[in-house]
């Protein structure tokens, strides 16, 4: 199996109210094609190191590796340009822009990456749609769904520019059974289907035991690498 | 990694546009008040603009752009070197009685002529003169004129109520006379009255035509006569002048010309600025009066633009946040709030264009009276330009503000709370 993600000792203080160490010398990898799920306590680091693996926090010590190559002290720009390239995410909440119809929310990432050409990018978002059995809502107003619809686009958006890894933060957390059980079952259909990776901070037990690996973190450390459950 | 052609989407721009149709009543709202900034710094602009140039105008009618004169000259000590002998010497400096007349004044014009920029030079010569009618009697100035010279630089014909300017020429000892003089000696066109000059002497002359200005003391007192005739009355040669006066192409380069005429004439040479030192500080004030007026309007308008921009970056922080996390780089996000800024601002600018240029024409159809008639404002193409330059430039930095903060907007600590 193929490593994607790669890290090297990662250290992170918050000095806020008080010199803290969140994340305390973390190493570890993610494969190809793996569903990963990270959980823990409230306070124990989860979230903050899956910012520190978004690339959207810089201020760490350590080393992180995407498909091979070190993303630690690349510029900002450059960061971002890696984002829109490789990596897709999804929060607790949707983050829609509510001025834009669902389709063009999906649209957005792949327009400013630039790969295909207008035409081509929507028929993609269409596809996407598709995939979450939304296409009717396409047209609509994104304020105008439900809670898991809106959160489905979200996963549509996050899925456009086909990023190597997709990261998200309690993505069912504002989620019914039904709705949390629809997400499940894509996002196991994208790792195995696709080969791309999940990786997931959650609270939801359910939803950890139904991804291909496990990691528990306590006080900014991991203390199992592949918890049973 | 594979180097995948890009093909450019304005996706920035959309976004703004996207914002900017969301809230289209606040936009024209917003829009209207920024214009009526650069309406108001059209107007106000073209308004001392216009009354500037009248005023310039109004002022050419009587003085010339470069007047050349002998200067009064102070008596010198009889000994200049005091220091090496103890021979005392009593001074006492005042002005020389000399004579006031250029040396060859036909060679100095024909000379003034030949430079280039010169558009009208005539010779001048001013003497202060008793109009009498029987026993009532005004005094006042005439001056000696070659008419159709003087009328080129002056435009006399203009104020001309009776009569006309040839007459002169056909007349040797005509007299073009302000209505007041002709009102206060109860004379008509083509009466007689006799002029005294301060040498004594007496000359019947003939009034062929009157002149009406705006000034009613010139009016009163001012006339125009034959420079022969001119000379006679100061009991002269025809060859005495006092008074060289030049135009130039553009009077506010007048200055510029003089150390060149003082060289080649040798004599005193003045511009119009420096005769009329306080209507030109009098311009200048209503240049800063207006100037910074308008500025502060402008801000203003700049304040509502920031205001909207400012309000739509709080508003949408959570939409910036989720825009960076997808790889929009700060400068994207900086780029859609500059464009929703100038947005704003090309609508107010089009709008302000169109109202300041609907008050310019409102204004100019104000009559006033006197010899200004109507308003003395007019279209300044410099203004309007300058009013696109200025509304755009404040509207980017009205912009700029809020957008570098949008694009320093923390995406994580929007998605942590």
């Amino acid at each position: 199996m193929k490593s994607i993600l790669k890290t090297e000792n990662i250290t992170k203080f918050f000095y806020i109210p008080v010199e803290f160490k969140a994340i305390n010398n973390i190493t570890f990898d993610v494969n190809e094609g793996e569903f990963v799920s990270i959980i823990g306590k409230s306070g124990c680091g989860k979230s903050t190191l899956l910012y520190i693996l978004s690339t959207m926090d810089t201020e760490y010590i350590g080393k992180i590796y995407l498909d091979g190559k070190l993303l630690t002290g690349l510029k900002q720009d450059k960061l971002a340009k890696l984002r829109n390239n490789s990596i897709g995410f999804v929060f607790q909440f949707h983050y829609l822009l509510p001025e834009f119809s669902c389709l063009k929310n999906i649209m957005i990432p792949a327009l400013k990456l630039g790969r295909y050409s207008r035409d081509e990018i929507e028929y993609q978002a269409y596809e996407k749609l598709k995939l979450l059995e939304l296409e009717e809502q396409a047209l609509k107003p994104a304020s105008k769904l439900s809670g898991g619809q809106q959160q489905r686009i979200a996963i549509a958006r996050a899925l456009i520019n086909e990023p190597k890894i997709i990261m998200c933060d309690e993505p069912t957390g504002n989620l019914d059974s039904k709705n949390t059980a629809i997400i499940l079952d894509i996002f196991k259909q994208i790792s195995k289907d696709l080969n791309q990776t999940i990786i997931t901070v959650t609270h939801d037990k359910d939803f950890a035991k139904a991804s291909d690996r496990v990691i528990e973190m306590q006080d900014g450390e991991i203390i199992n690498y592949n918890l049973i459950m | 990694m594979k180097i995948i052609p890009k093909i450019k989407h304005n996706v920035d721009l959309e976004i703004a546009f996207t914002h900017i149709l969301a809230k289209k009543k606040q936009t024209v709202i917003v829009s209207f008040a920024a214009a009526i900034g650069i309406a108001a710094f059209i107007f106000l602009n073209s308004l001392v603009l216009g009354f500037n140039r009248d005023s310039d105008e109004a002022l050419f009618k009587s003085t010339p752009h470069i007047r050349i004169y002998v200067e009064d000259k102070i008596s010198e000590p009889l000994l200049n070197d005091m220091a090496n002998n103890n021979i005392a010497v009593i001074s006492n400096p005042k002005i020389v009685n000399e004579n006031k007349k250029l040396l060859n004044p036909n060679k100095i014009l024909s000379e003034i002529k030949q430079i280039e920029d010169v558009t009208t030079a005539t010779t001048w010569l001013n003497i202060n003169v008793f109009y009498n009618n029987g026993s009532a009697q005004v005094n006042g100035s005439s001056s000696g004129v070659n008419i159709n010279e003087a009328n080129d630089m002056f435009d006399i014909q203009s104020s001309m109520v009776e009569g006309n300017l040839q007459n002169l020429i056909s007349t040797p000892n005509g007299i073009i006379l302000g209505v007041g003089i002709a009102e206060n000696l109860s004379i008509k066109i083509n009466d007689n009255i006799s002029v005294v000059s301060p040498t004594g002497i007496v000359k019947v002359m003939k009034v062929v035509g009157l002149f009406k200005t705006s000034n009613s003391v010139v009016d009163k007192s001012k006339s125009y006569m034959n420079l022969s005739i001119a000379q006679q009355l100061m009991a002269e040669g025809p060859d005495y002048i006092t008074d060289i006066y030049v135009n130039v192409k553009d009077p506010d380069k007048a200055a510029s010309y003089l150390p060149m005429i003082i060289e080649r004439t040798r004599y005193n040479a003045e511009d119009w600025k420096a005769a009329n030192k306080s209507a030109e500080a009098s311009k200048k004030t209503r240049g800063i009066m207006m100037g910074s007026i308008s500025i502060i309007i402008l801000i203003v308008a700049a304040f509502t633009i920031y205001n909207i921009v400012n309000m739509t970056v709080k508003q949408k922080l959570h939409d910036i946040a989720i825009l960076k996390a997808q790889g929009f780089a700060g400068k994207s996000v900086v780029k859609i709030f500059i464009s929703e800024a100038m947005i704003i601002g090309i609508l107010a600018t089009i709008m302000g264009l169109f109202i300041g240029a609907a008050l310019v024409k409102a204004l100019s159809k104000v009559y006033i009276g006197g010899d200004r008639g109507y308003f003395p404002i007019e279209f300044e193409p410099k203004i309007m330009i300058m009013g696109i330059l200025i509304g755009l430039l404040v509207t980017f930095i009205a912009g700029f503000i809020p957008a570098r903060s949008a694009a320093k907007v923390d995406p994580i600590s929007i998605f942590r709370n």
